[in-house]
């Protein structure tokens, strides 16, 4: 048997529609698991804000999910514009979204402090002009 | 796992084998087997919706006959709030508790009067940070199994107070008691009930050790006779009104959330559109809300199973019934100061669990997504499961095997025709003689 099963998602720009298909699917499987809901919580949320954030900044890209036996591995990758200063983007409440999403309630910040608060490990790449790569992990 | 009671059942020579219920069944519960329906007891949640979508009424609800009374030297019937919406509004409250009363009972009380404790209840804890917000009511006992099963990470949000039947139970047996001056136990309580998932409530409680309730019966089994004896129904003196517009007010989709002084409420009736906002609350998408009132039924507890008038028609009735308890006051003390908090824990269901070992359950999610890529993905409910998700999963729970697939079964019985054909063309030498005599 494998030590671990990947699923991967794509990840539409703008599309309010079908975002949040990946974190209910991944919600889906953790139950199946029989994870604690304590733990689904965490993962839900973080991958629900890092979705979220690749819908509303990113421009869209790819989410991949791996679950191994104690933990979950996430990983948000985007084509967007990148984050010019991390340490100012994990401030409570910083935001760089557009007036529109705003009114549709998203995009209010609290995307990346949201995401550590409720993970385990967080890790943020990103590069300005080429895109940003937030893992998650979060032990079961 | 403890012993499981379900009171949706079926009559099995009514059903036709369709594939209606197990469509629209929300925890997937419902299978076909041998042409005929069959729920699968531990995901059943009670909730009618295959009540309500069977074409041929055979789903029914297994709860309690009126002869029951008879088992106890005293009666007294609990009508649940949206009784009042099941006829005329000519009738006033009072006239309606007396005509229910004279088919048999010897006493009324008003579920809406637990109701009004519980509403009292819930706005003190809604002030307090003790509990976690947003609190969703556990008026809805199908609301609740759906949280154990579906949304486990949500249990700790479920205000965990008697139900109103259960308080008024509770007050209904004290007062009677003391009454008719006999001891507890020979007096029956019994609740006139909407919904079939209150039967579950209370042969199989959640929260609390063992309901006061004796028996359940549907408002469907005592309409007629209540009908009949509103036509020579008098005032009395006896009997009385026990709560005002805010219990009457409970019976309604939104009743339970308008009785708080708080407007951070929410209220979403239908078991599908309260999946989406469960959802939407387990991501952590629902701000500013710190009370949330989902009744499985559509309309809330008007349009249950077991009621009888058109849910809308019932709902204008019962907002009439409101504008004059606005003037009414409650003519009983309450018999308790203030709603009873669950003494026993609630647990989540493990019943969509694949397996106790992650990485064989992680095993069987790859096989079974082998299986589903393998599938039509008609999801046209042939093979007795409501979609191709769920028959690969039965596959892989060992309960269902591929060729339950119509389109796989004619896969197979194609592959085996070719097959055939193959080896008609190969006969034995010792057989070919017709072209051996040629030569």
């Amino acid at each position: 048997m494998n030590q671990s099963m990947v699923k991967v998602f794509d990840i539409q720009k703008d599309d309010f529609i079908s975002a949040g298909e990946a974190s209910s699917s991944v919600k889906k499987i953790l139950k199946q698991l029989g994870v604690s809901p304590e733990v689904i919580k965490r993962a839900v949320i973080s991958m629900y804000e890092a979705e979220m954030n690749a819908v509303i900044h990113g421009g869209g890209g790819k989410g991949y999910a791996e679950f191994f036996k104690e933990h979950i591995e996430i990983i948000i990758e985007d084509n967007g514009p990148g984050i010019e200063n991390i340490e100012l983007a994990m401030q409570e409440g910083y935001s760089t979204a557009p007036g529109n999403i705003r009114e549709m309630g998203f995009g209010a910040g609290m995307g990346l402090p949201n995401i550590k608060k409720h993970s385990d490990q967080l890790e943020i790449k990103s590069e300005v002009g080429k895109g940003t790569t937030l893992k998650i992990t979060i032990n079961f | 796992m403890e012993e499981f009671i379900n009171s949706v059942t079926l009559d099995k020579d009514k059903c036709k084998g369709c594939t209606n219920c197990i469509k629209t069944c929300p925890t997937e519960a419902i299978r076909v087997r041998n042409g005929k329906a069959y729920i699968i007891k531990e995901r059943c949640i009670d909730c009618g919706e295959c009540i309500r979508v069977c074409p041929h009424h055979a789903k029914k609800a297994v709860a309690d006959k009126l002869e029951m009374i008879g088992n106890y030297q005293k009666a007294i019937a609990l009508p649940a709030p949206s009784f009042y919406g099941q006829f005329p509004s000519e009738y006033s409250r009072k006239k309606l508790l007396i005509a229910l009363k004279n088919i048999g009972f010897d006493g009324v009380f008003e579920v809406a009067a637990g109701a009004e404790l519980v509403s009292a209840e819930t706005e003190k804890r809604l002030q307090t940070e003790n509990f976690k917000k947003p609190m969703i009511s556990s008026a809805c006992p199908a609301v609740v199994r759906l949280i154990q099963m579906r949304f486990p990470g949500l249990i700790d949000n479920i205000l965990k107070l008697e139900s109103p039947m259960q308080i008024s139970a509770v007050m209904a047996r004290k007062l009677f008691s003391e009454k008719f001056g006999i001891s507890e136990n020979e007096l029956g309580i019994f609740f006139i009930s909407p919904c079939a998932a209150k039967v579950t409530a209370v042969k199989s409680p959640i929260g609390i050790k063992k309901s006061a309730v004796n028996g359940v019966i549907p408002i469907s089994e005592i309409y007629g006779l209540v009908h009949e004896s509103l036509k020579n129904t008098e005032d009395d003196n006896q009997t009385n009104i026990f709560s005002s517009d805010i219990g009457v007010g409970w019976a309604g989709s939104g009743g339970e959330s308008n009785a708080l002084s708080s407007g951070k409420t929410l209220a979403v009736d239908g078991i599908q559109n309260i999946i989406k906002v469960f959802e939407q609350i387990e991501n952590d998408k629902i701000e500013n809300v710190v009370f949330i009132e989902a009744l499985s039924c559509p309309e809330g507890c008007l349009g249950g199973p077991l009621a009888v008038e058109n849910r809308y028609v019932a709902k204008s009735r019962l907002k009439q019934h409101m504008e004059e308890a606005k003037s009414e006051k409650a003519q009983i003390k309450p018999v308790l100061s203030k709603a009873i908090t669950w003494s026993e824990p609630i647990f989540p269901s493990s019943v969509l669990k694949l397996d106790d070992d992650v990485m064989i359950a992680l095993g069987k999610i790859e096989q079974i997504e082998k299986i589903e890529k393998d599938l039509p993905g008609l999801d046209c409910g042939a093979c007795g499961a409501p979609n191709c998700k769920a028959l690969a999963e039965d596959i892989v729970r060992g309960i269902a095997k591929e060729t339950d697939c119509v389109f796989k079964l004619r896969e197979r019985v194609r592959q085996l025709a070719s097959e055939m054909i193959e080896l008609e063309s190969e006969l034995p030498h010792t057989m070919n003689r017709t072209e051996k005599n040629e030569n």
